[in-house]
């Protein structure tokens, strides 16, 4: 017998470009980057076939830090350099960077055609509710009322709720995790990763310089049980301490109730292939400083199978190529109508 | 006195020879001008004329019936002589009804011949043309000194088709069919090129069939029988280089010159882009030839086209986007993108009026600077700009082959006059095309040195390693790379450095490029007529009468501008006197200017109207007194 070549296991490590990351100590994004190289090495993703395209940002600082190839583009387009390279190559494993500012603000119109196309593609949307890189100016995203440099009295403007844009974007997969619980984000991003399709996975991440503690409620003990609940395919809505509460549906209306009040068949499983149930899911929106906010819902919204964009471009050409047959340079030159003059 | 030609002289025709004819055809966008201009068009061309076409659309899609902001037009020229414009002035004026005739007499000759259909100078078309109460050109006096046939077009088709069982609107369309009948008598034309295209056309209704071909013949006979006309012309064959020929227009040429590019080099083609008036047709030729492998993207926004054809050219495809003067505007910064990334780009932009949205279907050369300038940063694009329709082929190939080559966004400017005007092509045949070379990186082995996506050769070009090559996984960025490793970098020196050899970069494409050469007279003189773009077949046929005259005037026509061939200043300092013809307000000739030191005199144009070969003419004329 052979004796058996072991190849040596790559690790999250591999991954890892040979660039000094620059972010500030203490960014949530560290943490995702560390996530990611992780899901590469356990799912043994190809490096050469692998591409990290992303806008512009601290977070969009990220393919740099990818041992794959990758491409820092221009601020909010990264959806554009995407679809234009799956179209081109659909064999290639793709993912997409990008900030809140990114894909809520200039990039908001490329990000809902990216999820009405489905290319297939995974989104991370690095949510910190500020613009991180040109130094702490509001988002799309931050809170009304927001106090930063270029509104020192105060936002004016509602702010975006992205998962809620997804689903009216016909985005194929939802979901939300967090920084500061890497346990919940690997299985997302893995999930991700296999689904064909969009993948929109938003993360909410602490920008410790600009907008610290944006998401405290939801990532801190203290309050992360009352504040949160983790959504599960077949699983009924439960949360806080020991999952004494949980959620029902009155008619179209959310409920908070006791769980031990409820019978059984009263709760509300999840089913992340429902449309209409995942959309409600997706307004749970409220402050959770509010009295009576619904718990902010992580995990995975809505999941649906739907053709990827790429894959019908391809099928057309195919099918031109059987129909009309290959290329004739020459035919083309031609045209139809020639005449010969002696 | 208006020559009305009622009567023919003793019932006898006079046969005209004549080495070249301009029929400008006008009516509403609804009268079928466009097809009855084109039928005519392939006629001729069959019959072995040379031609050249030019369309003239309103900017509405179906403004109002019968007012001026509605008329369509199609001026064909045809001859037995060599032609490079589509006339400067109309020798017949075919009118469908009175704003036909209100916006396209001063394109006719003094002396022209007007074909009117009589009922489209009703109270009602008369009202809506805005003349005033009582006013018939047709009679006020207005067409004096030019021959007039007054034919009741619409009447004579009802007639025609009275049996046919049609309802009156289809009737009615197929009014153009008599005009063309008419004409192709006139003009000693056979019908079955016609018959056989409306047969094809009309396969699935036969109906239709009979109908058209009925009025066809009504028209030709109509000729012949109304004693109407005193006259037939005839336009003998072109003494044209031997070869097989086919018409083509400026935007299906550039379609297929990228599809050539991308079927010599074995790239896929892809093409991001975005519709806008006068680009479109490009994207309509790209996308039904899905069979060449072409992958055509109508994206949400001119940005996301080029950034998605700018994410194919990092995968190995040929990037392409398509677009005129506002969609070049939003590209801007990816064209900057695709500038520092060193990828390669084609980037077609088809002229038209501007600023903002300005004369969306008229045609005009002022993106010059744009293609130039256009960015922020030092920003060094090449810029190639195509001369006539056909020469949109030749221009979208060698665009293709220098992106590829030295890896970079390169502009093809062409206009709405050549994008959409037509004329004969000799059929080139794949095997004669120049070949482009295209070189991927090669797979690397771990042990092998590091890749440096930046590294230059000797035409200070980088490698282009795409997705899927083993060993080469590396970042591209907008942030300014270090020469050595192609990091990021924000080294002062390095920054500089970085700058200079992108444009050096760019600079060094002339020695890959042909020199400059004269297209008419001697290498010195009193005059060069120095072009650039679609202005091409008016200023070569200006050159050529100053030159018959034996006006000491020559003409360079500038297919490269940026960078230049190297020999154009030496060119351009042999004449006295250096006139520029640009239907804008003076770009080139700045360049000309700062760049070799002439005092360049400026013929400019700025009316969305190309330009008539006897404006070149005159202002030649005024420099040389
Ligand atoms: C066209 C353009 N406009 C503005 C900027 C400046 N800019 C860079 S990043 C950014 C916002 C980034 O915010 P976000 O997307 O949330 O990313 P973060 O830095 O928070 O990760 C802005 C406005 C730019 N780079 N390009
Ligand atoms: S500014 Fe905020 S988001 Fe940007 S790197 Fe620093 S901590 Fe992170
Ligand atoms: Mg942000």
């Amino acid at each position: 017998m052979m004796p058996e070549v072991k190849e040596k296991k790559i690790t999250a490590k591999d991954y890892a470009s040979d660039q000094d990351v620059k972010w500030c100590p203490g960014c949530g994004d560290y943490s995702i980057l560390k996530q990611v190289q992780s899901v590469c090495a356990e799912l043994a993703l190809k490096k050469d076939e692998t591409v990290f395209i992303s806008g512009i940002g601290c977070s969009s600082r990220f393919p740099y830090y990818m041992d794959t190839y990758g491409m820092h583009s221009i601020h909010g387009r990264g959806p554009a350099f995407v679809m234009g390279l799956k179209t081109a190559r659909p064999e290639l494993n793709v993912w997409m960077i990008t900030g809140d500012g990114d894909s809520m603000s200039i990039g908001g119109n490329h990000f809902i055609h990216l999820l009405r196309r489905n290319v297939d593609v995974n989104v991370l949307l690095f949510n910190n509710q500020i613009y991180g890189l040109t130094k702490g100016q509001y988002s799309p995203t931050s809170e009304q009322g927001k106090v930063t440099k270029s509104t020192p009295y105060g936002s004016i403007d509602h702010p975006f709720n992205p998962l809620s844009l997804a689903m009216g974007a016909e985005a194929t997969f939802v979901a939300r995790t967090m920084d500061r619980d890497p346990k919940h984000m690997r299985p997302i991003l893995i999930e991700g990763e296999k689904h064909r399709g969009t993948s929109l996975i938003e993360i909410y991440q602490n920008c410790n310089i600009f907008n610290d503690g944006a998401f405290f409620p939801f990532t801190e003990k203290t309050t992360k049980a009352d504040n949160t609940i983790f959504i599960e395919h077949g699983k009924p809505l439960l949360f806080g301490a020991e999952h004494r509460k949980a959620i029902v549906l009155d008619g179209f209306t959310p409920k908070v109730v006791n769980t031990a009040d409820v019978a059984e068949t009263e709760l509300w499983i999840h089913d992340k292939h429902d449309r209409v149930k995942a959309s409600i899911l997706t307004r749970f929106f409220d402050d959770p400083r509010e009295e009576g906010a619904l718990p902010r819902p992580f995990g995975i919204f809505y999941q649906e199978k739907r053709p990827v964009y790429e894959e019908g471009v391809s099928a057309q050409v195919e099918k031109h190529v059987k129909e009309k047959g290959g290329p004739n340079l020459n035919l083309l030159l031609e045209g139809p109508n020639t005449w010969t003059i002696k | 006195m208006i020559e009305r030609c009622f009567a023919r002289n003793m019932g006898q025709i006079e046969n005209q020879i004549k080495d070249e004819v301009t029929i400008l055809f006008a009516g509403d966008s609804g009268d079928g001008i466009q097809l009855t201009g084109g039928q005519f068009t392939d006629t001729a061309a069959l019959l072995g004329n040379d031609i050249s076409t030019f369309p003239n659309f309103p900017a509405e899609i179906r403004a109002p019936q019968g007012t001026v902001a509605g008329v369509s037009g199609f001026q064909l020229h045809f001859g037995s002589i060599e032609l490079f414009t589509p006339g400067d002035h109309a020798d017949v004026l075919v009118v469908m009804n009175a704003a036909a005739l209100k916006s396209n007499l001063d394109s006719l000759k003094k002396g022209g011949i007007v074909v009117a259909n009589i009922s489209g100078f009703d109270k009602k078309n008369l009202r809506l043309a805005k003349y005033d109460d009582g006013v018939n050109p047709l009679n006020d006096g207005t067409l004096d000194g030019y021959k007039i046939h007054e034919v009741d077009v619409t009447k004579i088709t009802r007639e025609t088709l009275k049996e046919s069982g049609l309802g009156t609107k289809a009737v009615d369309r197929s009014k153009n069919m008599f005009v063309l009948g008419f004409l192709y008598w006139m003009y000693n034309r056979k019908l079955d090129n016609t018959i056989r295209f409306l047969e094809k056309k009309f396969s699935k209704k036969p109906e239709l069939i009979q109908s058209n071909i009925a009025v066809l013949k009504a028209g030709y006979y109509y000729g012949d029988t109304a004693e109407a006309i005193a006259s037939r012309f005839e336009v003998k064959p072109a003494n044209i280089k031997a070869g097989t020929y086919r018409n083509i227009m400026g935007n299906e040429a550039t379609a297929i010159g990228l599809i050539a590019a991308s079927q010599k080099t074995g790239l896929n083609l892809f093409c991001g882009t975005y519709p806008i008036t006068p680009a479109s047709d490009i994207l309509h030729f790209l996308s039904k030839y899905k069979n060449f492998g072409v992958k055509t993207v109508q994206a949400e926004d001119e940005i996301a086209g080029i950034c998605a054809a700018i994410g194919a050219s990092f995968g190995g495809a040929l990037g392409i986007t398509t677009s005129s003067g506002p969609g070049i505007a939003l590209k801007g910064e990816a064209i900057g993108l695709a500038n520092i990334y060193e990828i390669p780009l084609v980037i077609v932009n088809v002229q038209r009026g501007g600023p903002s949205t300005g004369l969306p279907t008229k045609t005009e050369q002022a993106d010059l600077f744009q293609a130039l300038y256009g960015r922020n940063g030092e920003s060094p694009i090449p810029v190639i700009a195509a001369q006539s329709p056909k020469d949109c082929f030749s221009a979208a190939y060698e665009a293709c082959r220098i992106a590829i080559e030295h890896m970079t966004p390169v502009f093809l400017l062409t206009d709405g006059y050549i994008a959409n005007g037509s004329e004969p092509w000799e059929v080139i045949k794949s095997e004669d095309l120049p070949d482009i070379e295209v070189k991927f990186a090669e797979p690397r082995e771990l042990e092998d040195p590091a890749f440096l996506p930046y590294k230059r050769n000797e035409k200070l070009v980088r490698p282009w390693a795409i997705p899927g090559t083993k060993g080469l996984a590396h970042r591209i960025g907008g942030l300014e790379k270090d020469f050595e490793t192609g990091n990021v970098s924000y080294d002062p020196e390095n920054h500089e450095r970085m700058v200079k050899v992108r444009q050096a970069k760019v600079d060094k494409i002339a020695d890959y490029i042909p020199e400059q050469e004269l297209d008419a007279g001697e290498d010195t003189g009193d005059v060069l007529l120095l072009s650039w773009g679609s202005t091409y077949g008016a200023v070569k046929t200006a050159a050529k009468i100053l030159i018959n005259e034996g006006e000491k005037v020559s003409h360079a026509h500038v297919k490269y501008l940026n960078p230049l061939p190297k020999n154009l200043g030496e060119l351009v300092k042999k004449f006295d006197k250096v006139v520029m013809p640009e239907m804008n307000n003076g770009q080139f000739i700045k360049i000309i200017r700062e760049k070799f030191l002439v005092d360049a005199i400026g013929l400019n144009k700025i009316k969305g109207l190309p330009f008539v070969t006897q404006e070149i003419v005159k202002k030649v004329k005024e420099v040389l007194a």
